[in-house]
């Protein structure tokens, strides 16, 4: 079976007046069930990376597959697609759609794929925020959020169409260490529970140390791996 | 289809959130249309009823004894390639020649009413002050089918005229000028100096000073006396029963008689000219409000777009296509666009 992520020469150079490379030949294989750290300092590109295997970027070179599929000839529907039925995001900054309330939040991703029915929608995204220990906070709007929960929505909206891959831009950078720890919790829990592939960008190198592997990025470059 | 209807609700979610922005929107739109909308109907209102005021109070086709071109000569008869040049309208103008053969050829056929008259020329005094007028010859029974003035008798009326005798209806503004009433008896000169005198039996005011100032009615035979032309008639004044035919009926009759045939749309051309520029410059404004208020709607839209820059990001990565996210927008665009317009048809509406 191939893996689910598989990139060579991945490269991404914004073509500003002076150009900008944001990540450089990246090389990297993700298979399923793996929970990897992506590190590196302010600015060396872990976004970026991130960006481009969720396929909201488009790589300047390089070959990027998700689950076997060259992902260059895709057109932006298809591509739309794939993200839909195997990424869930959990963004660095600016999580949820400030109109929405908690639940609702969790349902938009269901409702784009609309295999289920509006009540069965309803009654699974209760049951993932419940899951995650928001039960009293259904019907908040994200203003009325802390950011640690308002981060475990976000976690929970990632689920929400049950995809096999999560990628999560230091979901727990902005969180006291009661929070982190509840995140890095759940994460956890997805991959040695169900069998998720996470993805996650860290600072913390404690918890990078307890994730499965390590990839450390320097100016755009994968400078070590293990 | 349920896409599309979740699309739809965040469009609707996004619209409803920015509250005031919104509303200041559908305002703006509103209020556009709305005045475009009160303008447009007031402005056709008033040119309906001005229209329908002129097709009221003037004959529909008004047949004169003038003639437009001057009349084919024998010789154009006799020899094809004769070209006569130097010809103009004769100007002696001695009447509608055989009136009643014309007027029963024009009852035959003609969709409508008419009345003949005889207008002479000429002046009217009273106790020492006199004013110009047209004495105007009528058939009371016939005139009042056509004549726009039925209505507007202060005292008296046309048939008071039908009972026979020198009797005359005037304007008010003639009768004050003259300083004579109801009852008095005024002298009536025609241009050739024949004076008559005439009972003031009615008066009028029509609302039109030259009416009101300048002009008198009696009998038809009176008239013919007046001025020394028996059995003559210089005008045929046409109500039809569909104004809007008067040009091909002005034409007929033109062709036909020979006389000058002016339909009512001929001789307000230039008023009818005015009111189309009076359109187009209404529907330029018109345009002009509609091009602001739908800069309003992209404003509100673009700035929608730059503050969503970071949930069109969040969208996507929850597997919004481009074109969802481009379909989001202008359902917005839309919704205001939408909502004001309905708003402003209501504005419209009620203002007018
Ligand atoms: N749109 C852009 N235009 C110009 N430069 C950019 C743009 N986006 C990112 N960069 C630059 O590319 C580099 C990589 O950015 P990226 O966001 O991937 O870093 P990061 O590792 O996620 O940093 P942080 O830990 O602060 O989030 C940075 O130097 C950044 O300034
Ligand atoms: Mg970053």
């Amino acid at each position: 079976m191939s893996p689910l992520i598989e990139a060579h020469g991945l490269t991404r150079i914004l073509q500003e007046t002076v150009p900008v490379t944001l990540v450089k030949d990246i090389d990297l294989t993700i298979g399923e069930g793996e929970f990897v750290a992506v590190t590196g300092l302010s600015g060396s590109g872990k976004s970026s990376l991130l960006y481009l295997l969720g396929l909201l970027d488009r790589p300047t070179r390089g070959m990027l597959r998700v689950r076997g599929r060259d992902t260059e000839p895709m057109s932006e529907t298809s591509r739309a697609e794939t993200r839909l039925s195997t990424m869930g995001f959990v963004f660095q900054f600016h999580f949820l759609l400030p109109e929405f309330t908690a639940r609702e939040n969790v349902e938009i991703p269901m409702r784009k794929v609309a295999r289920l029915g509006r009540d069965e929608m309803r009654a699974r995204a209760t049951e993932l925020l419940s899951s995650l220990g928001l039960v009293d906070h259904l019907d908040k709007r994200p203003d009325q959020l802390s950011g640690g929960q308002r981060q475990r929505v976000a976690v929970a909206r990632a689920l929400a169409n049950d995809p096999p891959l999560i990628l999560a831009d230091e979901p727990t950078g902005s969180l006291d260490s009661t929070s982190s720890e509840q995140v890095f919790a759940i994460l956890d829990g997805l991959v040695r529970e169900r069998g998720k592939t996470v993805v996650a960008v860290t600072h913390d190198f404690g918890m990078a140390a307890r994730m499965d592997r390590r990839i450390h990025l320097v100016d755009g470059e994968v400078s070590k791996e293990e | 289809m349920s896409a599309m209807r979740l699309i739809f609700d965040i469009a609707l979610t996004h619209v409803a959130g920015r509250g005031r922005q919104t509303l200041v929107a559908v305002i703006g739109v509103a209020v556009g249309v709305g005045f475009s909308i009160a303008m447009a109907a007031l402005m056709q209102g008033g040119q309906d009823d001005f229209v329908r005021q002129l097709v009221d109070t003037m004959p529909h086709v008004d047949v004169t004894d003038e003639q437009r071109t001057a009349r084919r000569q024998p010789a154009e008869d006799l020899f094809e390639a004769v070209a006569i040049s130097g010809l103009r309208p004769r100007d002696d103008r001695r009447g509608i020649i055989n009136p009643t053969k014309a007027v029963s050829w024009l009852e035959e056929w003609m969709p409508g009413r008419l009345a003949a008259v005889l207008n002479v020329q000429g002046v009217i005094r009273y106790s020492g002050r006199e004013v110009g007028a047209v004495v105007i010859g009528i058939e009371p029974e016939k005139e009042m089918r056509v004549s726009p003035i039925v209505e507007d008798f202060e005292s008296g009326s046309f048939s008071a005229l039908a009972a026979g005798g020198n009797n005359v209806v005037i304007g008010d503004t003639m009768a004050s000028r003259l300083g004579a009433a109801l009852g008095d008896t005024i002298t009536a000169i025609s241009s050739e100096g024949r004076a008559r005198n005439f009972k003031i039996v009615g008066l009028f005011h029509t609302g039109t000073t030259a009416r009101d100032e300048g002009e008198g009615y009696v009998l038809l035979k009176n008239a013919q006396i007046l001025s020394n032309r028996p059995n003559a008639i210089n005008e045929i004044r046409i109500k039809l029963d569909d104004p809007n035919a008067a040009p091909s009926i002005a034409h007929r009759v033109e062709v036909e008689l020979g006389y000058k045939a002016v339909a009512w749309q001929e001789a307000n051309e230039s008023i009818l000219e005015a009111l189309v520029v009076r359109n187009v410059i209404m529907y330029t404004v018109v345009a002009a409000i509609m091009l602001v208020a739908g800069f309003g709607i992209f404003n509100i839209v673009s700035t929608i777009t730059h503050e969503k820059a970071r949930d069109i990001a969040i969208m996507k990565s929850l597997g919004f296509s481009e074109t969802d996210m481009r379909r989001l927008f202008v359902i917005e665009g839309l919704a205001i666009g939408i909502a004001g317009s309905l708003l402003g048809w209501t504005l419209g509406f009620a203002i007018t």
